[in-house]
Parts: structure tokens; C-alpha cells; sequence
């Protein structure tokens, strides 16, 4: 194990069910492994310090910020992003959803709500407004209010 | 002469729900924002930033940087064109091109915290951070100014040695004071003397970020051509155009600007910051050069709006009149001129009719970051002082304060207290509206034990810009429109646009497909703010379809071989005045257009006064924990007169998006300074903007009186919203806890001190 | 940020050798939420990074008859997830569901929650109150230490040069015993406490006097801190108003705050009396069951 230079890691991680092998910087965090290494721009930077929840992707099945994960700790891992959400068959209820409430104004902090409430909805699939509100506190949005996001999330939630 | 409009009421698109055009790419992570702009060869550039909120800078030694592995290029003030004093107006504020470099990178003195002194670009962002950390700067650290009562003491250190401040019309040297202004009317004196009640309090508030999630970013390529091409995003690539030449000193079309998505902006968005930087850096690396700011620069470096001290006071008769008013406003403009005591003054008094008024306003200077336009800038921060100031008085009275604001409401006629007398305004309707709400009437219920539970009102205003639109409409051979406008979409605009043409032409929002143009497709375009956009860009667009009519009735009387004066259009159908039976439909003509003289295109464009004066009124219902002062809002409902909604979802979404910015501002958000003129909470952890979890659904009421001003009745909707909050929060506050807060945050330490 | 290396060892051994060789160029990853913030601010320089998550023994969370064992690496959802915890350590959720929002608890840690040694640390008063002990592994061999004493300044702790946490031991509370967190902020998530206030207590059988107690705080001083006497003036003391008041004067009197831009030294003096008193009560119910 060298660790004299700050070399580049070998890894190999299956990103929506696609799976890379990839070189990364041990300092490269995923945000920038997705975004800048793969090309997958979807996944937004608000912060950098986890904060903001615009990074949000999923890490074998949790949501994390993807500013505080390293490209070179997700190894072996399944991450997923804003891009994996839709098939072949259409938007995900979730992304209908937004559309159909105008859950999104700028749109900036969409991916990360969206890849947020996937995570909820995978596990709880009809959370109450009140559950809703706490699983969505880590990501910021500033032009809706939140008042549209959540009954976006109400309506995809079955 | 300007033109008006009678109301309708029979739209088919105006007033629908269509999904936003560009929403597909939003939802699903396609859409191109600033900061993932990609370009072959692509490096990227950092600022180093002053540790220091007012220092002069000794020496910068930028060798070791320049030595580095990996970096192409450093620059320092010295490499800044010098820009001329030269003030220019960017619609929503206006920007001095001499003040504008200065704030992008320091000549010989930083003036702010986190003021840039070099930039570096470098192969990618992690070498040009680690480049820019081995930039070394000596300052001689100077006193930081961080409010405005110490910038004007006699003694106070002077930021710009320069300035001349205007003291109403009078100049002055050696000064922090940027500007005073004075509006008076009547007998304000003698008005006030003969008052039977009168209230005069001070208001403070800290200064607060627009708080945009998406922070700012600029891409710029300067070639071989000696040509500028920058993709950013803002909220005007044609003021962004304006500003990039201004401070590079080149001719506006030598700049490109590209506007990618944008992810917010509220006003902040309006100022460039890496821009030109960035260009200079691309001139010297002869390389793209990407830049996207730290979030710890947006807050220390970009946005704020001024904090203020303000003084009201009030005097009215026994019928519950308003008869006098004075307001003396210090605003902070940060580290340059510019603090929006103009619009303070538009709209102080605005909500209320008040015969005799006086206001001064005064613009200084402090160590912070220049302001920049907040959505409806001036406008809360007035409402606050007001509005407060008018529930105390008619606590004092015994009145109630809803009926006081209906019965001292201002109408069309009234002067506002700049001097501008109002035309259609809807502030009694929203007002009427307000006392109709499920809210208003609804008890307000019992709060569980240890807790207190009040309800707030307050109005708002804002007076809404018009200013320059364009748009291109081109008919496709299938029946759709392409449209090109020029306004920068923050919350779905494009389709409001596409709606104003969809409506004309009879078509499905669908059959238009809008986008934005760059500097080199579209005319000239105001910025995405002071309200205009749906406004103003929504009249082009309506010109624009209106004009397109003329060019295909043109090809119909070539097809039916009449004059055009003899073709009619409606709802989709050009029918024969000759005949009445002959008609043909868009869709049908536009398949026929290569045999009736080809392409069918159209342009419209517009340079137009305001876009028509928006009043709302908010309730908040709060419920507070006594022993620590939490706050919890727990109802919350916005009423407002928005002219006519042409897509109400994202009229709505305005609404309570104003509406939660401004219960931020009141709770919580602030500039919390050290001494020495360093922001404290420069992170999103510690700013506290509210998260979901801090709110609860926020109901929306658009009362909608027709703006005649416009054809289909639009008012400009956006600020309006963020000014009643404030003061409506701090009037339930003192509902529930029988205390009068005067500062904000209104946080819960400041409501556990004012229960002691 | 400075570049640095990323290691993945599988043994502690391994792990001690790499962080022994940097000193402090190097430290250990667990959930990174506040190592990595702490690099890209440039408050370290480091030169490599030991993740600790491919190291299993860092990584088990058990819970026996001799109490709960969470490693060092376990993040805050897993923890919370787990019914007997939910069932047997109340307290011990009441800090680890609240740290951050949902994306940070899928990382953050009880672990580098003490490492990173915060006085706002949200797991760490929970951990005091009932006397967890921090396990440690270093190139000396392995040692104990109490989790009131790990922490001994902001961001600093009883750690020496290659030493690594492996694991916080909390003891199974006996019978009628009850044990509760909270702290205050100005939002409902996703802030750092203006005070905290974790409690235990264990009352006797009838559930109508404390045998014992013990109080720790969060934000009120330069470490939690254990509020000794407050705690101990509940021994033998009748469970009523009184007794819960005089202890939550003691707590305020406790605490040694300082005025930041998050709370003032009254504010936040008062606020663990408050919070004192509140925690007590719900012990109290959690423990009468
Ligand atoms: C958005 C956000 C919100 C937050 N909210 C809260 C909050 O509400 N309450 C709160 O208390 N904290 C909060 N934090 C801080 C942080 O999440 C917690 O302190 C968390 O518990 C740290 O755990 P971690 O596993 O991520 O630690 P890491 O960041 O991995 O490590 C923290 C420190 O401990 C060291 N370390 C880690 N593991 C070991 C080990 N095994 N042995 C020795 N040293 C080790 C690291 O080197 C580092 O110095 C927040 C952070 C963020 C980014
Ligand atoms: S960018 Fe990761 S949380 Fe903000
Ligand atoms: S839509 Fe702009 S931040 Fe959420």
C-alpha cells in the first residue's frame, strides 16, 4: 500500500446499473467523479459541505451528499443518480409529479430533491406530510417555498 | 401615448396549467447549467481572496503560483482595464463601471472581506485552489466599518477617498455618505402637531443573502478574434453583456453571452462577478477558463441586501386616518454606492393613503459586500418599519388593524410618497380579499401548554419595472411556432411566453416551443427581475404573434387571391371577410407556406413604463415556545393582486416562494459581523434558511384586477411577495407574547430577552 | 484542499501503521462528514486519509446481555434503525436521528461524532450520560477511556499519534432506568445546538425516587461536559418538580458557555436549565416505562 503520493485509486462502482472502471484522485470527491470524470452533470454542487443536498445521489440504496463521499469509497458500490430515474417507459412518478405540481422554479435543487424522495418512497412508499417534510430538511430549495415539492411527493407517493 | 387593454375573460391558454417546456430536461438532470459548461480544452480559474475586510495591499507576490505544475495563468489588479466613472442603468439597480471592477478585484485597497487580489487558472479547480493558496498578499489591515452609524462619525475611516456623496443636490468629500435624498408633501409638521395619535419607533435589520442555491459561475473564451464569449448564468445576458464590456473596456459586440439555466437569483444575479475575470484569465491562458464560486464567497463576496437603521414615525386623526408620516432611512450599501434608497422611498407609504409625508433617505457606506438587488430591494426592509409601525398605532388606538388598512388603503389617484400618483392599483380588492380568507376567519386554535400562539398581518408593495423585451416567432411547416425571446428563465418563464403566443395564434401552449436567446440571437432584453419578465418579455411575445398574424393573412390573400384587409383570424382560423364560409386553419396554412412566399417570421419588441403595481397582504399565524423562544410558523396565507395569472401554478409558486424567503429574513437569516468585518455564518449550516421541516403549507390567494396597462392584464407578481412577511411575522409575535420585536432576526434569543 | 492519498485498510494494524507513519498529515475517514468539510476548508493540510470502513471490527453494532457495542465506523442510520436499540437506548437515538438530515445520518457517526469532538457534538452527551467508554487502539497496544474524558478541547482529544477509535461500550441500564437527549436550534434540522442536554437517570422500583443520575451538555463549554453535581444532587431525591428544578439549576450552573453567533452565554446558561428539566421528565417517563 503506497501512500507517499497522493496516487490515483482503482475502482470499479456500478452507476445507474451501468458499471465503470475508473482512475480517481484519492481527494476527488463523487460529486466530481460523477460530474467531471464521467460526465453525469445532473447531480449539482450548491456548497460543498453538505448543506445544500443539490449533490444528492444514492449510495446502495441510502441517499448521501455526494460533496462528502469520495469517488474512491464507492467501490463495489451501486450509486444512482437524477440520470438512472427514468426508463425507457417514461418519467418516474416522481418526475411526472414535479412537472405536474410546478414542484420546481429554478430547478437547481430538483435533481437532489427528486433523487431524495426516491429514497423515501423506495422504502415508505405513503409517508405522511409530516415525514415527508423531515426525510427533504437536508435539501435546501429556495424559490418554492416547499409548499409544491412536498404535494409533488404526496401525489407520486401511492 | 400608452396603449391600455379592457379585461377578458374568455382566454383558452391564459389561465391554464401547461407543463413547463423546459421541465423534461430539469427533472431529469439534462438541462445545462452554468456550472456544467463543457469545452474542449477547458481550465479552470479561482480567485485568491483578501483575508481582510479593509486593508491596503502592500505587496502580492504571485511567483510560486506561477510555478506550480498545471497553472497557465495569474492575474492581479494591475491586469484590470481601467474603467472610466461611467454610471449605467441595468434595469433592476444600476452599476458604475469604475465601482464594478473595483469590486471584482482590488486596485490598491480591499474593501470587503473576501475582495479578490488575483485569480489564477489552472488545469483543473483542485491545482488552481492549491495555486491560488500560494499567492502571497501583504495588507496593512485598516478599521472595518460594519454599520452605519459608525461609517458617519466624524472620525469614521473613509472606504473610498474619491467619493463625492450627494447631500441633497449638495456634494461632499472625505465621506462614507454616498447619497441623501429627500421627498416631501405637504404639511407634515403641522399635520403631525395636530395629530390625536402618534407612534415613532427605530428599526434595525441585519443585512441578508438572496441565498440562490446555484452559486455563481462564468465560462469565458477570449480568441484569436479578439472576441469575448462568455456562458454564464445570469439573470440578463444583455446587462451581463453591458457590465462585461463596461469593465473589460471593449465594445458590447465583441461580447457573446450565452445564458445556460440558472439556478436562482433573486436579484443577485443581475451584478457579474467572475465574468470578466475570467476572460482576462482565458486572454492570457489562451484556454477556456471556467469559474464557479465557493459558498463561502456567495455570502462574503456576492448579494447581500442593506441591512438598515430606520425611523418612522406616524400621526392620525380620531376617525382612524392617517395623517402624517416621516422616515428616515440609512441604508448599507456595502463597500460601493448603491443601497436602493430610491425604491425605499417608492415604497414606504405605498400601501396607504397619507396626505402629508416626508422621507430621507441616506446611502452609506460600509465594510461588506456591495449590495446587490433582493427581490423587491428596499421594499421589506421598509414594510418592516412600517407596517409595525402601524399595528402599534393602532394597538395604542384600540383599532383594528385590518379595517385601519382597508380604511386608510391607497386607490387609483393616490400619491405615493415619492410623488407618484397611482393609476388601476388593486390594494383595497386584496385587502376586501383578505378579510374574505378561510385563514382570517378560522380561529386560530389553542396553543399546548408552555406555548404561546398570535396572528400578524402586514401589506407589501412593490412597483414592478417594464423596460426592453424582444422576441422572434417563426412558423414551422407542421403547424408549431418557434419562439426566441430574450429573458432568462428562473422559474418558468419560457412558458408563460409561450403561452402570450399560443393565446394569440389559437394554438396548444405546446405548439409554440420557446427558448432564450443569446446576444446574438434575439434583440435587446432586460434583465429576468423587477417583476418585468412576464410583463414585459410576455407584450413582445404578444406583439411578436399579433405581428405574425399580419405576415400569414399576407399569405392568405395570396392563397385566396383577396387583399388582406379582407382576411380575419380568430381563435385559430383565418376566415374571408368576402366570403364567410372560406376559412383555413394555422396548423392548415402553415403545411401550404412553401408555395405562399416561404418562411413566415415575426418580431416583437417593447420598451414599456411599469408593469403595473403589485400590493399583497400576508397573515402568519406563529406559535412560540416561551421558554426558549422558538417560533414556529404554523398557518401562513399570501393574498395578492397579480393582474391576470397567465400560468397560475408558477404564479403561485412566486408567491410562497417571496413568502419564505421573507420568514427567513424575519426568523432567522442575518450577516452576523465580527468586529473586525468578518461574516461569522458564511455557510448554509449557519446562515439558516428554512428547510422544509420549518414551514408549513403556504396558502396563496390571487385576487386578480387586470393591469390595463398590459393585453391580457398582467401585473408583475414576483417581489411583492417577500415584503409583507416580516413585518406580519413580528405582529404575531407581539399577538402572542404581548412584546414588540424592533430588530431582526427576530430570532428566539431576542424573544426569550424581550420576556424578561 | 490539499491533495491527499486515500487508504483503505482492512485491520486496525494496518490502519494504526499508516496513521502512525503521517502524524498529523494523516486521519482516520469514517463518514467524512466532518473530516471532508474540515479538508476542503483548509483547516487540515493532509496527506492521506484512512478510510475505516473496510475494517470490519469498526464496523459491527451488537447488542448483548453486557449492553451495546457500536463501532467506530457505524453510521447514525443503522443505529437508529435497530429495534432493541430503539427499544433498550432511547437516548442514544434521540442524538444519532438528529444529526444533520438524512443524507448525513447514511455517514455521520457516533464515532467521528466523538472524535471530532465538538462541544455541539449531538451523540456525545447521550454517550456520557450513560457511561459509554471509548475503545482505543494505537501502536502501544489498546485503552480505555470514559467518554466525558475524550474529549479534552474543541477539536482535540485524548488520541495520540496513530490512535484509533474502534468502538464506543455502553452498558445495559438496569431496570427502572430511563435516559433521554435534546438540544436547541433555531431550525427543526440540519443545525448545530445553541445548548444540549442529554440525561440518564435510575429510579427505584416504585418509580418515585432517583437512585442515581447523571447530566451531560452540549455547546455550553470548550467539551460536553458531565454536570457531575447536578446529576449527583438527584441521589435519593423524591421524583417531583422540585428535585428535577434544583437539578436543572445545578446543570446551568454547570455550564461555561461562550457568546458566538449561535446563542449568547445567558441564552444559552438558560436554555440548559430549561432543557435540563424537559430531558429529566422524559427519563423519567422513558424509565417508568
Ligand atoms: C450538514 C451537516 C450537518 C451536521 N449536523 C450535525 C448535527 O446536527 N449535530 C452534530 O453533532 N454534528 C453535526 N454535523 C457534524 C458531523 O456530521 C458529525 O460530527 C458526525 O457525527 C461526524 O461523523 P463522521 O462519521 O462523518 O466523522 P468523520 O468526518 O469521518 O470524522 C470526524 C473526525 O473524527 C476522526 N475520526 C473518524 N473516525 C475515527 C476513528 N475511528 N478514530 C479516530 N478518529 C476518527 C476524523 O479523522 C475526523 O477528524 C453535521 C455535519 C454536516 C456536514
Ligand atoms: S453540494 Fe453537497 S450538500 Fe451542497
Ligand atoms: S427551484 Fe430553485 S432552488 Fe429549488
Amino acid at each position: 500500500m503506497t501512500t507517499n503520493s497522493p496516487s490515483k485509486v482503482h475502482i470499479t462502482t456500478t452507476i445507474n446499473g451501468q458499471q465503470h472502471e475508473l482512475l480517481v484522485p484519492g481527494y476527488m470527491s463523487l460529486l466530481d467523479t460523477l460530474r467531471e470524470l464521467i460526465g453525469l452533470t445532473g447531480t449539482k454542487e450548491g456548497c460543498l459541505d453538505g448543506n445544500c443536498g443539490a449533490c444528492t445521489v444514492s449510495v446502495d440504496g441510502r441517499i448521501v451528499d455526494s460533496c462528502l463521499v469520495l469517488g474512491a469509497e464507492v467501490d463495489g458500490k451501486e450509486v444512482d443518480t437524477v440520470e438512472g430515474m427514468a426508463s425507457p417507459d417514461g418519467l418516474h412518478p416522481l418526475q411526472q409529479a414535479f412537472l405536474e405540481e410546478a414542484a420546481l422554479q429554478c430547478g437547481i435543487c430538483t435533481p437532489g430533491f427528486l433523487v431524495a424522495a426516491k429514497g423515501l418512497l423506495d422504502n415508505e412508499p405513503s409517508p405522511s406530510e409530516d415525514r415527508i417534510r423531515h426525510w427533504l430538511a437536508g435539501n435546501l430549495c429556495r424559490c418554492t417555498g416547499y409548499d409544491k415539492i412536498v404535494r409533488a411527493v404526496q401525489k407520486a407517493s401511492s | 401615448m400608452v396603449a391600455t387593454f379592457e379585461p377578458k375573460t374568455d382566454y383558452k391558454v391564459v389561465g391554464t396549467r401547461p407543463i413547463r417546456h423546459d421541465g423534461y430536461d430539469k427533472v431529469t438532470g439534462r438541462a445545462i447549467y452554468g456550472g456544467d459548461m463543457k469545452l474542449p480544452g477547458l481550465i479552470w480559474g479561482v480567485m485568491v481572496r483578501s483575508p481582510h475586510a479593509h486593508a491596503t495591499i502592500k505587496s502580492i507576490d504571485t511567483s510560486a503560483a506561477e510555478a506550480m505544475k498545471g497553472v497557465f495563468s495569474v492575474i492581479t489588479g494591475a491586469d484590470m482595464p481601467k474603467a472610466p466613472s461611467k454610471l449605467v442603468d441595468l434595469g433592476e439597480g444600476n452599476v458604475n463601471f469604475k465601482w464594478a471592477s473595483n469590486k471584482l478585484m482590488a486596485d490598491t485597497k480591499v474593501l470587503y472581506r473576501g475582495h479578490p487580489v488575483a485569480a489564477v487558472a489552472a488545469v483543473d479547480r483542485y491545482v488552481a485552489e492549491e495555486a491560488a493558496r500560494k499567492v502571497v498578499v501583504e495588507y496593512d489591515v485598516l478599521p472595518a466599518i460594519t454599520n452605519v452609524v459608525d461609517a458617519l462619525k466624524p472620525d469614521a475611516p473613509i472606504l473610498l477617498d474619491d467619493l463625492v456623496g450627494d447631500d441633497l443636490g449638495e456634494d461632499v468629500t472625505n465621506t462614507n455618505m454616498a447619497a441623501h435624498v429627500r421627498h416631501e408633501f405637504g404639511d407634515v409638521e403641522g399635520a403631525m402637531a395636530s395629530a390625536t395619535h402618534t407612534i415613532e419607533r427605530e428599526y434595525n435589520m441585519q443585512m441578508v443573502h438572496q441565498g440562490y442555491i446555484e452559486p455563481h459561475n462564468a465560462t469565458a473564451l477570449w480568441d484569436e478574434e479578439d472576441r469575448i464569449k462568455v456562458w454564464t448564468s445570469t439573470q440578463g445576458s444583455f446587462p451581463a453583456r453591458t457590465q462585461i464590456a463596461g469593465i473589460l473596456q471593449v465594445d458590447v459586440s465583441r461580447v457573446k453571452v450565452t445564458p445556460l439555466e440558472i439556478g436562482g437569483g433573486f436579484g443577485g444575479k443581475i451584478p457579474v462577478y467572475f465574468e470578466p475575470i475570467a476572460a482576462l484569465l482565458s486572454k492570457k491562458s489562451q484556454r477556456p477558463v471556467k469559474m464557479v464560486m465557493e459558498r463561502t464567497a456567495v455570502f462574503e463576496t456576492t448579494g447581500p441586501t442593506p441591512g438598515a437603521r430606520m425611523i418612522v414615525k406616524l400621526g392620525a386623526d380620531s376617525n382612524g386616518k392617517l395623517t402624517a408620516a416621516t422616515a428616515d432611512i440609512w441604508f448599507e450599501a456595502g463597500a460601493n454606492p448603491g443601497a436602493f434608497i430610491g425604491p425605499a422611498a417608492q415604497c414606504v407609504y405605498a400601501p396607504y393613503e397619507i396626505p402629508n409625508t416626508r422621507i430621507d433617505g441616506w446611502d452609506v457606506l460600509v465594510n461588506k459586500p456591495k449590495v446587490a438587488p433582493y427581490r423587491a430591494p428596499g421594499s421589506p426592509q421598509v414594510a418592516f418599519a412600517m407596517e409595525s409601525a402601524v399595528d402599534e398605532l393602532c394597538e395604542q388606538a384600540g383599532w383594528d388593524s385590518l379595517q385601519f388598512r382597508i380604511d386608510n388603503a391607497s386607490k387609483e389617484g393616490t400619491r405615493r410618497g415619492d410623488g407618484v400618483l397611482f393609476s388601476k392599483i388593486g390594494m383595497q380588492e386584496v385587502l376586501e380579499a383578505t378579510k374574505q380568507t378561510d385563514h382570517w376567519n378560522s380561529p386560530i386554535g389553542d396553543a399546548p401548554e408552555g406555548k404561546v400562539r398570535g396572528r400578524g398581518i402586514a401589506n407589501g408593495y412593490w412597483f414592478n419595472i417594464g423596460l426592453k423585451s424582444s422576441a422572434n416567432l417563426s412558423v414551422n411547416s407542421d403547424g408549431t411556432v418557434q419562439l426566441t425571446e430574450g429573458s432568462t428563465d428562473i422559474g418558468g418563464s419560457r412558458t408563460s411566453m409561450a403561452m402570450h403566443v399560443a393565446e394569440v395564434l389559437g394554438l396548444d401552449a405546446h405548439d409554440v416551443r420557446p427558448v432564450v436567446g443569446d446576444t446574438e440571437s434575439v434583440g435587446f432584453t432586460d434583465v429576468t427581475g423587477g417583476s418585468r419578465t412576464t410583463y414585459a418579455t410576455g407584450y413582445a411575445c404578444w406583439q411578436a404573434a399579433n405581428n405574425l398574424v399580419d405576415v400569414l393573412k399576407q399569405r392568405v390573400a395570396i392563397l385566396w387571391d383577396v387583399k388582406a384587409e379582407d382576411v380575419d383570424f380568430k381563435d385559430g382560423v383565418f376566415i374571408s371577410n368576402a366570403e364567410s364560409a372560406k376559412t383555413i386553419s394555422f396548423k392548415e396554412l402553415a403545411g401550404k407556406l412553401e408555395d405562399l412566399g416561404g418562411p413566415a417570421n415575426s418580431t416583437g419588441a417593447v420598451d414599456l413604463e411599469s408593469a403595473g403595481d403589485g400590493f399583497g397582504t400576508h397573515i402568519a399565524d406563529v406559535e412560540i415556545d416561551l421558554a426558549t423562544g422558538k417560533t414556529d410558523v404554523i398557518r401562513y396565507t399570501a393574498i395578492q393582486d397579480v393582474g391576470t395569472a397567465i400560468h397560475p401554478s408558477y404564479v403561485e409558486g412566486q408567491l410562497q416562494g417571496g413568502s419564505v424567503q421573507g420568514i427567513g429574513w424575519a426568523l432567522n437569516e442575518e450577516y452576523f459581523m465580527h468586529e473586525d468585518g468578518r461574516m461569522a455564518n458564511s455557510s448554509f449550516l449557519d446562515y439558516r434558511m428554512p428547510t422544509s421541516l420549518d414551514l408549513p403549507p403556504i396558502d396563496t390567494v390571487l385576487v386578480e384586477v387586470p393591469n390595463p396597462l398590459h393585453p391580457y392584464g398582467v401585473r408583475g407578481v414576483g417581489e411583492t411577495p417577500i415584503c409583507p412577511p416580516i413585518p406580519a411575522i413580528a405582529n404575531a409575535i407581539n399577538d402572542a407574547t404581548g412584546k414588540r420585536l424592533y430588530s431582526t432576526p427576530m430570532n428566539a434569543g431576542s424573544i426569550v430577552e424581550s420576556l424578561k | 484542499m490539499h491533495p491527499f492519498a486515500y487508504v483503505a485498510p482492512k485491520t486496525v494494524s494496518e490502519a494504526v501503521s499508516v496513521l502512525a507513519e503521517h502524524g498529523d498529515r494523516a486521519r482516520p475517514l469514517a463518514g467524512g462528514t466532518d473530516l471532508l468539510v474540515k479538508a476542503r476548508a483548509n483547516v487540515w493540510d493532509l496527506d492521506a486519509v484512512v478510510d475505516v470502513k473496510n475494517i470490519p471490527e469498526l464496523m459491527s453494532l451488537s447488542i448483548n446481555g453486557a449492553g451495546l457495542s457500536i463501532g467506530a465506523g457505524v453510521p447514525c442510520c443503522q443505529v437508529y434503525e435497530h429495534k432493541d436499540i430503539q427499544e433498550q437506548y432511547p437516548g442514544i437515538i434521540d442524538g444519532a436521528s438528529i444529526i444533520g438530515g438524512i443524507q448525513i445520518q447514511s455517514r455521520a457517526g457516533l464515532g467521528g461524532n466523538l472524535c471530532n469532538a465538538a462541544p455541539s457534538g449531538d451523540g456525545i452527551p447521550a454517550l456520557i450520560a450513560y457511561s459509554a467508554v471509548a475503545k482505543i487502539s494505537g501502536p502501544n497496544g489498546n485503552r480505555e477511556v470514559a467518554v466525558e474524558d475524550f474529549a479534552t478541547g474543541p477539536s482535540r482529544t485524548v488520541l495520540e499519534n496513530g490512535e484509533l477509535l474502534t468502538s464506543i461500550e455502553i452498558p445495559k441500564p438496569a431496570a427502572n432506568s430511563g435516559a433521554a437527549y435534546t438540544r436547541f436550534i433555531p431550525r427543526n434540522e440540519m443545525d448545530i445546538a445553541v445548548a444540549g442536554v442529554g440525561v440518564f437517570v435510575q429510579l427505584d422500583s416504585e418509580g418515585k425516587k432517583f437512585e442515581s443520575a447523571r447530566i451531560a451538555l452540549a455547546s455550553v463549554g470548550p467539551t460536553p461536559i458531565l454536570a457531575q453535581k447536578a446529576g449527583d444532587s438527584l441521589a435519593g431525591k423524591p421524583v417531583n418538580d422540585e428535585s428535577i428544578a434544583s437539578a436543572a439549576s445545578l446543570a446551568k450552573d454547570a455550564a461555561s458557555p461562550i457568546t458566538d453567533m449561535r446563542g449568547t452565554v445567558d441564552q444559552r446558561k438558560h436554555l440548559v436549565e430549561v432543557l435540563t428539566g424537559r430531558m429529566l421528565n422524559q427519563a423519567i417517563e422513558r424509565a417508568r416505562g
